[in-house]
């Protein structure tokens, strides 16, 4: 057989959008070189592969070009052999597509918007996130992993809520999943965050709280701005 | 009719709701038989509200009873639900499948939120969604290419997905003063071509419709 032409993942570190490619390529256990991206200033490689939207993740796969980050999950798992991400049965792949789609539209905004607002407009986005954190434990159902025993698509997906949480909460003093109310969320973050096979792409804590530490003020103009919309 | 299975499949949708309008030409293109219950949206449904409690909103598609949700979703369900031809996304070849899923979802990020702000602002916000729209319009055309379709030669995800909207350009030309027509000749030859199919033909409404219904929202909203 011949070989697969070379993977290449651009992406930055604290982004978990970029961490769902890269888990995506470790759990189907395809080599690839992460290339950094400096987003404050983009490169030709990334906005010649990215034109539309230029973002990362990247995906190149010699001389394709993959974009958006569910759509190279997607595309990781049927390009290349290994463990299938998505379950099997056609529905079990519509929920699984359907809360990965609900993470990055309900759940989203509401949920950054909680680390980084004050006053009254931030217990309004902290009670609507704890709404949609209870869908999510729902979810889990006495389960591992939200795909069942090993981590799979949704697991990915909902990403942000395994080595970002930690971080995120330790920044901004904002406590949302805690043990009380989510037990099982707190459980599959410890899962999913002390994965033997996910490790190489866990992003490094330190690194990420300092990163989340010089962009504090930031994210909290953006927060503002936001809101005013 | 004679040997007509029952596959039990049941469709939420509202009229002109382009994202309904998604699932039953994908339903029609499969060539699947379902039930159609039109929803109330200012008074909604017990049903509606028990199949899709997170969004609350249309449409859903009922399958022997279990709900799946979100109009690109449904329409990938029913392709692996249901893979005897014709295949909506590509089969066997990823990359395909992902450009695919990649500009679908690059309509749905898109295109309805600007035709959105350009029947509902005005001075800036007016002339900045113009422009955007006719950016996304161009875009699209770009990745239609020389193709019939934006899979090639067969009808497919990304024109299931888009078609619908083009029962709205006929508003976005008369909100935004631009012409489909002049600004990308393809796109337009394209949804010509989309219109001919029975699928299409059957399941959009009159552009002249869509366009009254926007000034329906827009006097409802208190818009001038």
């Amino acid at each position: 057989m011949s070989s697969s032409p070379p993977v290449k993942l651009i992406g930055h570190f604290a982004s978990p959008f970029v961490h769902r490619a890269a888990a995506a390529l470790r759990l189907k256990g395809v080599p690839y070189e992460f290339i950094q991206e400096d987003l404050e200033n983009k490169s030709e490689l990334m906005l010649a592969n990215n034109p539309i939207h230029k973002k990362v993740p990247v995906l190149l796969h010699g001389d394709r070009a993959v974009c958006e980050s569910l759509v190279i999950v997607e595309y990781v798992d049927e390009a290349f052999d290994g463990p299938p991400l998505l379950p099997a049965d056609p529905y079990d792949r519509a929920m699984a597509r359907f809360w990965a789609h609900f993470m990055d539209t309900k759940f989203s905004q509401p949920f950054w918007l909680a680390y980084w607002s004050e006053g009254e407009a931030q217990k309004a986005v902290v009670k609507e996130t704890k709404e949609n954190l209870a869908l999510l434990e729902a979810q889990l159902n006495g389960k591992r992993f939200f795909g069942g025993d090993t981590p799979g698509y949704l697991d990915i997906a909902a990403c942000v809520l395994g080595p970002w949480i930690g971080v995120l909460e330790e920044v901004t003093g904002v406590t949302l999943v805690n043990g009380n109310e989510f037990p099982a969320l707190c459980q599959w973050a410890k899962e999913y965050s002390s994965s033997e096979a996910l490790e190489p792409c866990h992003p490094d804590r330190d690194r990420l709280v300092a990163y989340f530490t010089e962009n504090k003020e930031k994210y909290k103009m953006m927060a503002k701005t936001m809101l005013q919309q | 009719m004679a040997g007509e299975k029952k596959q039990g499949l049941q469709l939420l949708g509202f009229w002109v709701s382009p994202f309904g309008q998604r699932c039953r030409i994908a339903l029609d293109e499969k060539g699947l038989s379902y039930e159609y219950l039109e929803q109330d949206l200012a008074n909604k449904s017990e049903l509606l509200l028990r199949a899709n409690p997170v969004h609350k909103k249309i449409p859903v598609l009922l399958h022997d009873g279990r709900p799946v949700c979100e109009s690109l979703i449904i329409v990938q369900y029913l392709d692996e639900a249901f893979p005897a031809m014709p295949a909506l996304l590509p089969a066997g070849d990823p990359y395909a499948r992902a450009q695919a899923r990649f500009w679908a979802d690059y309509v749905d990020k898109k295109l309805y939120d600007c035709g959105t702000r350009l029947w509902k602002l005005k001075g800036d916000g007016h002339a900045q969604a113009r422009t955007e729209m006719v950016e996304i319009l161009r875009t699209l055309e770009g990745a239609l290419g020389e193709g019939r379709f934006f899979g090639g030669e067969a009808f497919g995800f990304v024109d299931v997905a888009l078609v619908p909207f083009t029962s709205w350009f006929l508003a976005y030309e008369w909100f935004g003063d631009l012409s489909v027509e002049k600004e990308c000749p393809r796109l337009a030859a394209w949804a010509k071509r989309c219109a001919e199919r029975p699928s299409v033909a059957k399941n959009l409404y009159p552009p002249e419709k869509v366009y009254e219904s926007i000034c329906g929202m827009k006097k409802r909203l208190g818009i001038e």
